[in-house]
C-alpha cells in the first residue's frame, strides 16, 4: 500500500513513541526528496516562507541546532537561535515562563532541547505552534532516530530484517531509546550491548536483546552503531576508566570482523576517538556511516519541519 | 463546649470499627461528646435533630502525616488551610510533621504548634516532633521535654536518618518516654537523585528510578534496630510488595513494629506519573501494580496499621517544571476518605476494615481518647454518603495549594459533614448550620 494516501496529523513531533508506520515511512519518504534539494547549487526553496522557527537550547549544542538552522533556512522560514544561557533563563525563569514569552511573539515552530526527560512535552502543553523535541534530558531523540534510519534505508535499501547492535551507554543515551522504537517499527532486530551498570534494567523489555559482550553482540550484525561515552562517566562509579571501557566495549576493526561482512558503523557524534570507536574505523568510508548521518540530519530536519508545518497549515492537527 | 446545641444524629449506619459495630441507630451528642446511642432515642428539648438515613456514620478520621508550611512557607499551607482541608475531608484529628522551617525540633515549636492552631485550626491538630536537631540526622532532638509539650510522636520529616548508630541511640532513647519513633524507609545513597520507581517504565521514560531495594534496606535496618532496642516504631509509608513482608515478619515476632502507607499508594501506580505528570510524583515513588496490591492485602490482614493522607502541598511553581525538577508530594487531606472507598467500592475490602486505619488503630498507635463511637469519647465524627460519585478537580481544592493526583479521577463516596467535639466543622448540605444560632 502505497504510503502517500496518509497525511502526517500530529500536532508536535515530541518522539518516536508517538508514531505509526506509515508516519515514519513517510517522513523518510519526504527526507529522501529533500537529500536531493540539498544536492542542489540552489538549495533554498520558499515552501514555508514567511513562518518563524525558533531554536530554544537549553544544552549546548552545535550539529545539532546548526542542523535545524540550516533546515528551516532551506525552507524559507525566519529561524532564530535563542542562546538560553544569556537570556533570562539564567536570572531564574522557568521553562514554562520562557516558553510563554515566546510564544507570545507568535512563531510557527518551536525546536527545544533541554536536559530533563519530558521537557518538551510539558512545552507543547502549554504554547500555540508546534513543538519539535531536538533532545529531552534522557527520553527521547527522534530526530537522530530519523537519520539514522534513513542513512540505513539509503546504504542498504530497507531496513526489514536488519540485525542492529547499539552499543554503549545506553542507561543515558536519548539516541538509544528513540532508536530502539523506529528500528524495531522498521522491522529490524535491535540489539543492546554496554557494561551492566549502563544499561537500564528492563531494557529487555523494549523489545531489544541485551548483551554484555561485544564479540557476541556483533555476530551476524548488518549495523553497528556505537554511542557517545560522557565524559563525566569515563572515570565514575559506572565504569572504572577510559581505557578498561575501550579494551572490552570499544570498537575497532578486529572486533568488526565479527560483524557481518559489509557491515556498516554509524555513530551520533562527537566521537571519542580511541575510547568507544578507533579513528581506523571512524574514517574508512567504505564502512562508516558517520559523515552521511550529519547530511541526512538536514534533510530529516526539513521532513519533520515541513509535515508538522503542512499539519498546521492544513488544520489536521 | 456547653454553648452547643445538642445534636441528634439519627437513621445513620454506625460503623465503629473500635467496637467492630455496625449497625442502625441514633447519636446524640451532648456538651462536645457522645452522650447517648441507641434506637429511637427521646433526646432533650433544644436537640438539633438531622434525619441522616442512607448515611454512614463513622468516627472522625485521624490522619498521622500531614504537613503544612507553618511556620516557614506559608504559601504551601498553613494551619488554618489545613484544618479547612481536613474538615472537607472528613478528618477530625491532623498529626503535624515537623518538615517546616525551622523543623519542630524544641518544646517552644511544640508548644507554638498547638497553641497556635487552636486559635487557627478548626479540627484537632497534635503535633509531631523532630527525632533530630534540624532533621539533619546527626544530633538527637529533645524527645523527652517535646514530649512533654505534647508532641504524639517523632520523625526524621521525609529523610531516613542516615547513619545506623544514631537511629539506633534515637530508639534507644524514646524507650523512656514510650515515645512513638516515625521513620521513612529510604537508603538515602541509593535513592539519590531518583524521581520515580525504578523499572520498565522509568527506563523508558529516560528518568532516575529509585529501587524497591532502597525501602527493603532501611526496613530491614530499622526492625533490627527496633529488635535491639525494643524501641516503638513506626514505619512511615511503605510503597512496596517486599516492604509489606517484611512488616509482617517483624509483627509475626511479636516486635514493637508499625506501619502506615498513603492513600495514594493505595490507589495509584507508577502509571499514573505516565505523560510525566508532577503532580504524581511522590515520595516515596508509585510502584508498580502488584505492590499496590501488597499493600492492600496488607491493610486487609493488619500489617499495615494506619492510612495516612500524606498531605504535603506543593504550588505550581514547585509542579509546573519538567518533571525531575518538580518537587515530590501531593495534597491528600480531602481526597483520604474518598480514596480509602474506592477500596471498598472496587471490592478490595469492606468498609469496617478500610475505616479501622482511618480512626480507631491511629488513636489506639497514639494513645489518645477518640477514633471511635462510645457514650463519653469526643463527639468527633464524619457522616459519608457512600455513593455519591464525583469528579476530582485539583483546583477545587481548599488547600492552598492545588496539586492532587487525583486530578480528573472519577470518585465515589465523600463526606458530607464533620463534627469536632460536637461542633460543626464542614456542612456540605447545610442541615447543621441552625445549630450555630
Amino acid at each position: 500500500m502505497s504510503t502517500e494516501s496518509y497525511l502526517f496529523a500530529k500536532p508536535h513531533f515530541l518522539g518516536i513513541a508517538g508514531l505509526n508506520y506509515p508516519e515514519a515511512v513517510s517522513l523518510l519518504d519526504r527526507a529522501d526528496e529533500y537529500v536531493e534539494q540539498s544536492r542542489q547549487t540552489d538549495k533554498t526553496s520558499n515552501k514555508l516562507h514567511g513562518l518563524t522557527q525558533i531554536n530554544l537550547f537549553f544544552e549546548p549544542s552545535t550539529r545539532t541546532q546548526s542542523s535545524f538552522e540550516i533546515a528551516g533556512k532551506r525552507l524559507g522560514m525566519d529561524v532564530i537561535n535563542m542562546a538560553v544561557k544569556s537570556s533570562s533563563v539564567a536570572k531564574g525563569e522557568t521553562l514554562i515562563d520562557t516558553a510563554m514569552t515566546l510564544n507570545a511573539m507568535r512563531p510557527d515552530l518551536l525546536v527545544v532541547r533541554h536536559g530533563a526527560s519530558g521537557a518538551a512535552e510539558l512545552l507543547s502543553q502549554k504554547v500555540d505552534c508546534a513543538v519539535i523535541n531536538a533532545g529531552d534530558g534522557q527520553h527521547e531523540h527522534p530526530t537522530q532516530a530519523l537519520l539514522d534510519a534513513l542513512s540505513i534505508r539509503r546504504a542498504l535499501g530497507s531496513l526489514d530484517g536488519l540485525r542492529v547492535a547499539i552499543c554503549g551507554d545506553i542507561a543515558h543515551s536519548r539516541v538509544a531509546r528513540s532508536n530502539v522504537i523506529l528500528l524495531n517499527l522498521l522491522g529490524a532486530e535491535v540489539r543492546l550491548c554496554g557494561p551492566p551498570t549502563l544499561l537500564p534494567s528492563d531494557a529487555d523489555r523494549w523489545g531489544a536483546e541485551v548483551f554484555h559482550n561485544m564479540d557476541e553482540v556483533l555476530n551476524s550484525c548488518d549495523v553497528v552503531m556505537m554511542l557517545r561515552l560522557q565524559t563525566e562517566r569515563m572515570n565514575s562509579a559506572a565504569i572504572p576508566s577510559a581505557r578498561e571501557y575501550f579494551r572490552f566495549y570499544g570498537l575497532d576493526r578486529n572486533r568488526l570482523s565479527k560483524a557481518a561482512p559489509g557491515a556498516l558503523v554509524m555513530h551520533p557524534g562527537p566521537m571519542n576517538r580511541g575510547v568507544e570507536i578507533d579513528s581506523d574505523i571512524a574514517d574508512d568510508s567504505k564502512i562508516s556511516l558517520i559523515t552521511a548521518q550529519v547530511e541526512m540530519g538536514v534533510a530529516v530536519r526539513m521532513a519533520v519541519l515541513d509535515m508538522l508545518a503542512e499539519a498546521r497549515t492544513k488544520g489536521l492537527s | 463546649m456547653s454553648n452547643i446545641r445538642p445534636i441528634c444524629i439519627q437513621n445513620s449506619q454506625m460503623i465503629d470499627p473500635a467496637q467492630q459495630r455496625n449497625e442502625i441507630c441514633d447519636v446524640w451528642l451532648k456538651n462536645g461528646v457522645i452522650a447517648e446511642i441507641g434506637e429511637n432515642l427521646e433526646t432533650c428539648e433544644d436537640t438539633l435533630c438531622v434525619d441522616a438515613s442512607d448515611l454512614v456514620l463513622a468516627p472522625g478520621l485521624i490522619d498521622l502525616k500531614v504537613k503544612t508550611g507553618e511556620p516557614g512557607s506559608e504559601h504551601r499551607e498553613d494551619l488554618r488551610s489545613a484544618g479547612i482541608s481536613a474538615a472537607a475531608g472528613g478528618v477530625t484529628t491532623m498529626v503535624i510533621a515537623p518538615d517546616t522551617d525551622p523543623a519542630i525540633d524544641d518544646a517552644a515549636l511544640v508548644e507554638f504548634i498547638s497553641r497556635s492552631s487552636q486559635t487557627k485550626s478548626i479540627v484537632n491538630v497534635l503535633p509531631a516532633g523532630a527525632l533530630t536537631k534540624d532533621l539533619r540526622g546527626e544530633q538527637m532532638a529533645e524527645i523527652g521535654l517535646m514530649s512533654e509539650a505534647g508532641a504524639v510522636l517523632f520523625s526524621n520529616g521525609d529523610h531516613a536518618i542516615a547513619s545506623a548508630a544514631i537511629m539506633r541511640k534515637v530508639l534507644a532513647y524514646s524507650g523512656a518516654f514510650n515515645a512513638l519513633v516515625s521513620c521513612r524507609p529510604e537508603e538515602p545513597t541509593l535513592a539519590e537523585g531518583g524521581v520515580m520507581h525504578s523499572g520498565e517504565l522509568s527506563s523508558r521514560l529516560g528518568l532516575s528510578g529509585i529501587p524497591i531495594a532502597a525501602e527493603t534496606i532501611n526496613i530491614s535496618r530499622d526492625i533490627a534496630l527496633a529488635e535491639l532496642t525494643g524501641g516503638r516504631l513506626l514505619i512511615d509509608q511503605v510503597s512496596s510488595s517486599a516492604g509489606v513482608a517484611l512488616i509482617r515478619e517483624a509483627k509475626a515476632k511479636g516486635l514493637d513494629v508499625y506501619a502506615s502507607v498513603s492513600v495514594h499508594h493505595l490507589c495509584l501506580n507508577e502509571l499514573d506519573v505516565s505523560g510525566y505528570r508532577t503532580f504524581a510524583r511522590l515520595s516515596p515513588p508509585l510502584r508498580s501494580e502488584a505492590d499496590r496490591l501488597g499493600l492492600i492485602a496488607g491493610i486487609i490482614d493488619g500489617s499495615i496499621d494506619v492510612i495516612v493522607s500524606a498531605h504535603d502541598p506543593r504550588p505550581a511553581e514547585e509542579k509546573r517544571l519538567p518533571f525531575a525538577e518538580s518537587s515530590a508530594g501531593a495534597c491528600g487531606l480531602e481526597t483520604l476518605l474518598s480514596g480509602v472507598l474506592s477500596l471498598v467500592h472496587n471490592g478490595n475490602t469492606d468498609l469496617i476494615t478500610a475505616l479501622r486505619p482511618l480512626t480507631s488503630a491511629p488513636a489506639e498507635l497514639l494513645g489518645i481518647n477518640c477514633g471511635t463511637i462510645k457514650i463519653g469519647s469526643p463527639a468527633d465524627l464524619v457522616l459519608i454518603d457512600l455513593y455519591k460519585p464525583w469528579v476530582c478537580d485539583a483546583d477545587k481544592l481548599l488547600s492552598k495549594s492545588k496539586n492532587t493526583p487525583f486530578d480528573e479521577r472519577k470518585m465515589q463516596g465523600c463526606a458530607v459533614a464533620t463534627l469536632v467535639e460536637g461542633r460543626t466543622v464542614y456542612d456540605a448540605n447545610g442541615w447543621f448550620i441552625k445549630e450555630e444560632t
